[in-house]
């Protein structure tokens, strides 16, 4: 069995991970081959669109369910020979919550330790800490039914962190927070992996994989299609990004910029026309003068740098913002 | 050992949320109040019908008490729907604790409280009439708690599987009124045609409720004290290992 628990190490190491499920209209694809290395220590963004097959990775990385075909390894443990070996190592925090509203925070976190084995006096001691940690320590004897989510979300974190696990798995932590909720979470998933916890977070947020995440990869359709830092995706997608508000025939003008040599990639989007070019600064100026020689004018100009919406909307062909929060 | 050790932490932690909100446990016991005090003066005219030489109250309470076990642990699996949506129950899986345990400590959880309202109605029954042989009282509550430990693991089971409130009404009641229909606890099946006591005889709630009949008489030497106890422990033993069964899988 190999230890990898040092720093830098891989900490998650899938290969050709897929899952199937079966149902009365026949069988469903959800995961179809996933490979993924994490690395020890680092915050591990998972993005992807509703249904791609996100939550059920993360489901099987945390020993919820079984793998179909494939090979893992968590924590240095083999998750289909050893989970419960995984399950010692890893914490899991679900995307709908994990706590009765009748019992009190403290009362949620001296068993969750005690169920990692820990003695009473060590879990009542460890409750003590994280409730600390997580600034819970007034709500701390109330039930949780009474707290907002906000404190509800810090204190599933805390339950996933009550035993240090080496792996903290987090299905879309910040989903239906408010803004500074959503910043104070930020900050506690930064503060873990600064102590060293490894971080899987599954998000569709993109801003929160842009702040949060070292490394991140896209899902779609059961297949990772893209994996990188967040500036090396960025990369992949050329330049930067023009956006052209033009009135006149769009194939004509769609025709007409993509014979100049800058621009890489061109596409309209509603009104709109989206291109992207190796440098923008020179690009706009020259960008004009074509447009103005073939009599079109420009409506609306605007220039930035490629967004992971970007890169999003260019690996899977649709725009991570145009889906409703699930 | 881990199964034991996490069996009285879900069992404790069970026990304090259910107390925390006593409404149930005061519906549980409502129940059997209101059949004692509604339904057993009825029978006395009814039983005497039927032949039977026992006094009223000491043919219906045996049968009554395996009734309330049977109702109140039917229904434990409302509770772990609202287990499973909050979230609880997923946590618990992916913590190395025993899987047999998360069913253990629930259910003998739920036979503490079983055992609560047999010993209640015990005593509210006296005063009507009724008069125990006190070791076989004991050994209906032994039964009472095997009974719980029938109903409470496939209540369990098919909370895990069905996952909500609106499919599991139907399912329970659809199971537990024939049961109890044919188990001959509300009225003797002495006085039932052939056809309906021979149905009678296959359902095991009928054994239970005359080992209990017999057991709060005084009658050791009836053959049916060793039917319904040994049919209600080998019951149990597999409801237990079908429910573990479940939890380990459950979702996977």
């Amino acid at each position: 069995m190999t230890r990898s628990t040092g720093v830098g190490g891989p900490m998650i190491e899938t290969s050709d991970l897929r899952r199937t499920f079966k149902t009365r209209a026949g069988t469903t694809e959800a995961v179809r081959g996933v490979d993924l290395t994490v690395g020890a220590g680092e915050i591990f963004g998972f993005l992807g669109p509703n249904g791609a097959g996100k939550t059920t990775t993360l489901r099987m990385l945390a020993t919820l369910l079984s793998l179909t075909a494939g090979e893992a390894t968590v924590a240095g443990a083999d998750l289909r020979r050893q989970p419960q070996l995984v399950r010692q190592r890893i914490g899991y925090v679900p995307q709908g919550g994990s706590t009765d509203p009748a019992e009190t925070g403290r009362g949620e976190l001296v068993l969750q330790g005690r169920l990692y084995g820990m003695d009473r006096a060590a879990a009542q001691a460890r409750a003590r800490e994280v409730l600390a940690t997580l600034d819970l320590e007034v709500a701390a004897d109330r039930p949780t039914g009474t707290y907002s989510g906000g404190m509800r979300r810090r204190l599933d974190v805390g339950l996933g962190i009550v035993h240090r696990p080496a792996v903290l798995f987090l299905d879309e932590p910040t989903t239906g927070l408010d803004p500074q909720a959503r910043a104070r979470m930020w900050d506690e998933i930064a503060r873990l992996r600064d102590g060293g916890t490894t971080v899987f977070l599954t998000t569709h947020y993109l801003e929160e994989a842009d702040a949060l995440a070292d490394r991140l990869a896209i899902i779609d359709h059961g297949l990772i299609v893209a994996e990188g830092t967040a500036d090396e995706l960025k990369r992949q997608v050329a330049g930067d990004v023009v956006t052209l508000g033009i009135d006149g025939d769009q194939e004509l003008i769609l025709a007409t910029v993509r014979r100049q040599a800058f621009v890489r990639e061109a596409s309209t989007e509603d009104e709109l026309i989206r291109l992207y070019v190796d440098q923008g600064d020179t690009a706009v100026p020259h960008l004009l003068r074509v447009l103005d020689a073939a009599g079109l004018r420009a409506r609306t100009i605007t220039l930035a740098r490629p967004s992971l919406d970007d890169v999003f909307l260019r690996q899977t062909g649709r725009s991570l913002r145009e889906e409703p929060a699930a | 050992m881990t199964t034991i050790r996490d069996t009285w932490l879900i069992f404790r932690r069970s026990m304090i949320l259910t107390i925390r909100q006593p409404i149930w446990i005061f519906m549980g016991l409502m129940q059997p109040i209101l059949y004692l005090v509604l339904f057993g003066p009825l029978l006395n005219g009814a039983v005497k019908a039927a032949g039977t030489t026992t006094n009223a109250f000491n043919w219906f309470v045996p049968g009554l008490l395996i009734q309330v076990a049977m109702f109140g642990a039917s229904f434990v699996g409302f509770g772990l729907v609202a287990e499973l949506r909050y979230g609880v129950v997923e946590r618990m899986r992916v913590t190395p604790m025993s899987r047999m345990a998360m069913l253990l400590g629930r259910s003998l959880r739920d036979v503490v409280i079983l055992e609560a309202q047999a010993a209640l109605m015990i005593v509210l029954a006296i005063p009507f009439g009724l008069s125990i042989d006190a070791a076989g009282a004991l050994v209906t509550l032994a039964l009472v708690a095997l009974i719980g430990l029938v109903m409470a693991p496939l209540s369990y089971t098919a909370g895990l599987i069905l996952r909500s409130e609106d499919a599991l009404a139907p399912l329970l009641q659809g199971v537990v009124m024939p049961l109890l229909l044919l188990s001959g606890i509300l009225l003797p099946m002495s006085v039932a045609p052939d056809w309906l006591r021979f149905l009678s005889s296959l359902n095991p709630l009928t054994h239970a409720a005359d080992a209990s009949r017999a057991l709060f008489n005084g009658q050791w030497g009836d053959p049916e004290i060793v039917i319904g106890v040994g049919v209600t422990g080998v019951l149990a033993i597999a409801a237990v290992w079908i429910a573990s069964r479940a939890f380990s899988r459950a979702n996977a």
